[in-house]
């Protein structure tokens, strides 16, 4: 088996066409009202962001993995799964029910996102014990929902970085990893797997600056649309939940030249790029 | 010799029963800290350098927050404390081991990162007025953790934490300070991102003593804060120096000989780095290295449980950028 290639991107950055901007600020997940304590935030998280619609459970539609104790609660590994057997899903939303803005992320699905077993990862913050779920929407319109409980403490709040220096000065800078078969979390011949990193330290606003004793601004990845030879995967609208240094591993249908182009927009309007060179490994 | 008169006689004569006795205790406890606080247990390592060896343990409310390495050098002029312990109660035990040896003043309180158990002791020395010490970035790093850590240790220690306040360095150091007690000169030095971005290390000159916080763990199972790549690289630096006799670890015996005090960490850290480098080559996820990497180490240090896995998870995050 060949070594690894490791496909890094130069990125460039640009100020993004602020009044296109306007429009997914206002829509995006991270702005959601604060849920505040009750018993089950998910009932009003169910009314707020789903309608009351109705929600099957533990279908097999969509699948979630977390860990049941969180060793970082700022660093929390998701992954969730949509086999095959899915047919095609539209949009997969994931809620963490005890947290400020309670849902971290929604993936909007295009073509290129494949109709094999589908995968995607993500790294998020848990701010207390609680209820994760991913709620996946299939064509028909039906809602799917798989929950875990994940215990965890501090997320929200917790400084944004090992490293404060280091994380402002490399912002926006992105990496974009192929995997081969032999690497690919998901061995399913259907689909090709591919991992997006961006240095952004998304801050949540929770963050106490030092000389101000103000909270920093939240400052966040709010857009992230990545495309295979030119079709979408997905497009992720991101809030406060996503860790530091948002990383998305996911599968995709393989196309001619498998080149991964990302475009991401952070809550400054700073717009990122970056583009894999295609098929090497 | 001859017992004072007054405490040679009969001890009932003057408290005519325990539970006076007793009471008689509390009422000091409550008006007079200074009377019921049982000194912290420490060893003179050198001469004139005090070291206490904290629990291997993390937080809870019978050890008081008694769990790292705390120390004092005593000057011809004036004290050098360096950490606090992990609660105002382990701080002013310490402050009473340092009364039961000398008058002089404390005249510096250095922090050697931003830990609480190291810091949250600081409170207790508020009142000998000293300049408190640590890191140009400690500060920064504080504020940002401050709600986070007060909010859950408040938690973990019960009414240990009571009087808990964070005290952030006044005495800022950027690179190098030298703090001068009389008769020895402290060689207060400021490192790049390794166990945390704010680490210091503290030399006594005199009897070349090199107090490292938490660069260095012994016996409990190194915890990253910071920069793993960092951390190894700093190691590398300290274990050339040939002014070093002995080290005192944050975690840890009272002192340990040097360079083979680094050895069992150094052992630690490279493997994990060299596990987890394999493992992104590899394709493999962060959950999954965090399950499989270092597993060989686990019978060699305390409170592995508690520290490995999360260690594992911040080595795959910076070392997966590489």
């Amino acid at each position: 088996m060949k070594a690894t290639p490791i496909k890094r991107t130069g990125f460039s950055l640009a100020l993004a066409a602020l009044l296109a901007l306007g429009a997914s600020i206002a829509m995006g997940v991270g702005t959601s009202t604060p849920v505040f304590a009750d018993d089950d935030p998910w009932k009003d998280i169910h009314r707020d962001v789903f309608d009351n619609r109705e929600v099957i459970e533990n279908d097999g539609v969509v699948e979630l993995e977390a860990p049941y104790r969180a060793e970082d609660a700022a660093v929390v590994p998701l992954t969730m799964r949509l086999p095959a057997s899915a047919g095609e899903v539209k949009r997969l939303t994931l809620v963490i029910d005890k947290n400020p803005a309670p849902v971290a992320a929604s993936f909007v699905f295009g073509e290129a996102a494949g109709k094999g077993d589908r995968m995607l990862s993500t790294r998020v913050r848990v701010d207390t014990y609680s209820n994760i779920r991913a709620i996946a929407e299939t064509a028909d319109g039906k809602l799917h929902m798989a929950t875990k409980f994940v215990k965890a403490s501090g997320g929200c709040s917790a400084a944004a970085s090992k490293d404060a220096d280091e994380a402002l000065a490399n912002l926006g800078k992105m990496q974009i990893r192929t995997f081969t078969d032999a690497q690919a979390k998901d061995r399913s011949p259907a689909q090709r797997e591919a991992q997006v990193m961006i240095r952004h330290p998304n801050f949540t606003g929770m963050q106490m600056d030092q000389v101000t004793r103000q909270y920093t601004p939240m400052k966040i990845v709010q857009e992230m649309d990545v495309k295979r030879d030119g079709e979408r995967i997905f497009k992720m609208e991101g809030g406060i939940s996503i860790s530091e240094n948002p990383n998305f591993r996911f599968t995709f249908a393989p196309g001619t030249e498998d080149a991964i182009e990302v475009t991401a927009t952070d809550s400054d309007g700073k717009v990122f790029t970056a583009s894999s060179a295609g098929k090497a490994s | 010799m001859d017992l004072h008169p007054r405490f040679g006689g009969n001890f009932r004569e003057y408290f005519p029963s325990l539970k006076v006795l007793f009471a008689l205790a509390s009422l000091l406890a409550f008006t007079s800290p200074g009377w019921a606080i049982e000194p912290l247990p420490v060893r003179e390592i050198a001469p004139g350098v005090f070291v206490h060896e904290g629990r291997y343990e993390i937080f809870t409310p019978r050890n008081s927050g008694d769990t790292s390495n705390a120390g004092f050098i005593i000057g011809r002029d004036g004290v050098a404390v360096i950490d606090t312990g992990g609660s105002p109660r382990v701080g002013a035990a310490l402050l009473a081991a340092i009364r039961e040896r000398t008058k002089l003043p404390v005249r510096y309180v250095i922090n050697t990162h931003m830990h609480p158990d190291h810091i949250f002791g600081n409170a207790a020395f508020a009142g000998e007025n000293p300049q408190f010490v640590g890191h140009a970035k400690l500060p920064r790093a504080l504020a940002a953790r401050e709600d986070r850590y007060l909010t859950i240790n408040r938690e973990l220690l019960g009414e240990a934490f009571d009087g808990t306040r964070i005290l952030p360095p006044i005495e800022l150091v950027k690179d190098r300070l030298e703090l001068d007690l009389g008769d020895r000169k402290l060689l207060v030095e400021a490192h790049p991102t390794a166990h945390t971005d704010n680490d210091v290390t503290v030399f006594d000159e005199k009897t070349g003593t090199l107090f490292l916080g938490d660069l260095l763990f012994a016996r409990h199972v190194p915890a990253l804060d910071g920069s793993i790549r960092g951390w190894l690289a700093l190691l590398d630096d300290l274990a050339t120096r040939t002014n070093i006799k002995r080290a005192v670890p944050g975690h840890g015996p009272e002192q340990m000989p040097w360079p083979a005090a680094i050895a069992a960490e150094k052992r630690y850290l490279a493997k994990i780095a060299q596990e987890v480098r394999a493992k992104i080559k590899e394709g493999r996820t962060l959950a999954e290295a965090a399950e499989t990497v270092g597993l060989s180490e686990k019978d060699a240090w305390l409170l592995f449980k508690e520290y490995h896995a999360r260690n594992v998870s911040a080595a795959f995050a910076e070392l997966e950028w590489e």
